[in-house]
């Protein structure tokens, strides 16, 4: 699998759906006969992962949403680990 | 929810009621979209659409649409057969979010024969359109004593038509498996064999599809946590509009099952006895009942306990714990001893039958 870069596009990977769930109250990631709930932090990443985006797009969105800084290598670490599991794709991957 | 038990094929490990055809009319498009409702308002979230073959209700898109926008993750379980470019793209737009398509084995005589129709190209093509039309390909594959020998040519197959998931699942010997168990149970050195070639397939350079086997409970020692325990998680409807605690529940005896025609779901779920019964461990005998694995595997498959020991409460007799452990090993055992795969009595699904009727080598050249 290949390095991931700042400039690639996340989207949620094909057969997964990212929606908010009442029952839970939480986000969460379907897939077949399963479901993730997911915390916050990977909400508003997952969230943002619309294949539009790049990684550096989400990561200043996001600083700026919730007013922090420092965030690149903490989004880069989710997403690496996301694409792991299928949950996230690169665009054109 | 089991739309329909129509099906085009007529597979010999089917564990549809052999019975199906004397079931009642199908539900209508408007009781199902009744359930969905009632089922997502108690909070259900995931949605199953198998059959029978589901593609022959032409109401599955108006099904889906209604599904998607009431937020259920869809799955379509499915052989294939009636899925068109015209199909698949109206499914994609009502909000279907996978497909998991079967395929009975690799090589083109063999699928035909254990599905009894030709059906193998369509399934390519099949195949096709589900990654044109951005899917995940997920291919299933029923595996038995007639096509586990054939695992690397399935698995390179899969590869062939770019199936990211393949789950190699042997077979579970409910309703037409339980009248074919003889003929479909595998013998030990096939499934080690099998297993052998999976391995090695795995370890192959650049192999990138995810393969999940499941093994065949008969050849275990504990029993599979069925269901996570009757009435935990899993509701299914029939055809015919009975609810269900799992696939193969009707066959137990006692209950009335309720029916969506007349019962809401969320009195189904709650207030009826089919789905109260089996819930906690109140209802176990011996040695399920002082068992520290109790809550972890539930006793097991209540189907299986009630077709081998004649009582559903008995512990799944997968388990080396029951005393009727020996009616499992006795049938591995009637396995090894067969000799080489003999087709003759296996009982093709049929909706012309309740009784089975069809054998192999007398009627088969008429389908």
């Amino acid at each position: 699998m290949t390095e991931i870069s700042e400039l690639d596009r996340p989207v949620v990977g094909r057969g997964f759906r990212l929606q908010w769930e009442p029952a839970q109250e939480a986000h969460v990631l379907l897939y077949p006969e399963g479901m993730v709930k997911l915390n916050s932090s990977a909400a508003a990443i997952m969230s943002r992962c619309d294949g539009v985006r790049t990684i550096a797009d989400i990561v200043a969105d996001i600083e700026r949403t919730y007013g922090v800084t420092g965030l690149a290598a903490d989004v880069a670490a989710f997403v690496a680990m996301a694409r792991e599991r299928s949950w996230l794709e690169m665009k054109g991957e | 929810m089991e739309l329909t038990y129509r099906c085009p094929l007529h597979c010999v490990f089917c564990y549809n009621p052999t019975e199906f055809a004397a079931t009642g009319p199908e539900l209508e498009t408007e009781d199902w979209l009744r359930v969905l409702r009632e089922a997502r308002a108690l909070g259900s979230v995931q949605l199953g659409l198998s059959g029978g073959e589901p593609l022959a209700r032409d109401d599955l898109e108006v099904i889906v649409a209604e599904a998607h926008s009431l937020g259920f993750y869809i799955n379509l379980i499915t052989s294939g057969v009636g899925m068109t470019e015209a199909r698949i793209a109206a499914l994609k737009r009502a909000g279907l979010d996978h497909i998991q398509l079967s395929f009975q084995d690799s090589s083109r005589e063999m699928n035909d024969f254990l599905s009894s129709t030709r059906t193998f190209e369509l399934k390519a093509k099949v195949a096709a359109l589900i990654k044109q039309y951005e899917y995940p390909m997920v291919l299933n594959v029923v595996l038995h004593r007639l096509n586990i020998d054939h695992v690397e040519e399935i698995l390179e197959l899969a590869q062939g038509i770019g199936a990211e998931y393949v789950e190699l699942a042997n077979t579970q010997y409910y309703g037409w498996a339980w009248l074919n168990r003889e003929h479909l149970m595998p013998s030990r050195e096939q499934l080690r064999r099998a297993e052998a070639t999976l391995a090695r397939f795995r370890a192959r350079p650049g192999q990138k599809m995810k393969i999940f086997f499941v093994v065949p409970d008969y050849f275990e020692t504990r029993p599979k946590a069925c269901m996570n325990g009757l009435g935990s998680v899993f509701l299914t409807v029939t055809p015919d509009g009975t609810a269900l605690p799992c696939h193969a529940a009707r066959m137990l005896p006692g209950f009335t099952f309720p029916n969506v025609r007349t019962d809401p779901v969320r009195s189904i779920w709650y207030d009826s006895e089919a789905f109260n019964h089996f819930r906690g461990t109140g209802w176990m005998k011996e040695p399920c009942r002082t068992c520290p694995e109790k809550t972890r595997d539930f006793g097991g498959c209540r189907c299986q306990a009630y077709l081998l020991t004649g009582d559903a409460a008995n512990a799944d007799p997968v388990c080396d714990l029951s005393p009727h452990h020996h009616l499992v090993t006795d049938a591995v055992a009637a396995a090894e001893a067969r000799g080489q795969a003999a087709n003759e009595g296996l009982i093709f699904r049929d909706h012309r039958i309740s009784i089975p009727v069809v054998v192999v080598g007398q009627e088969r050249a008429s389908k």
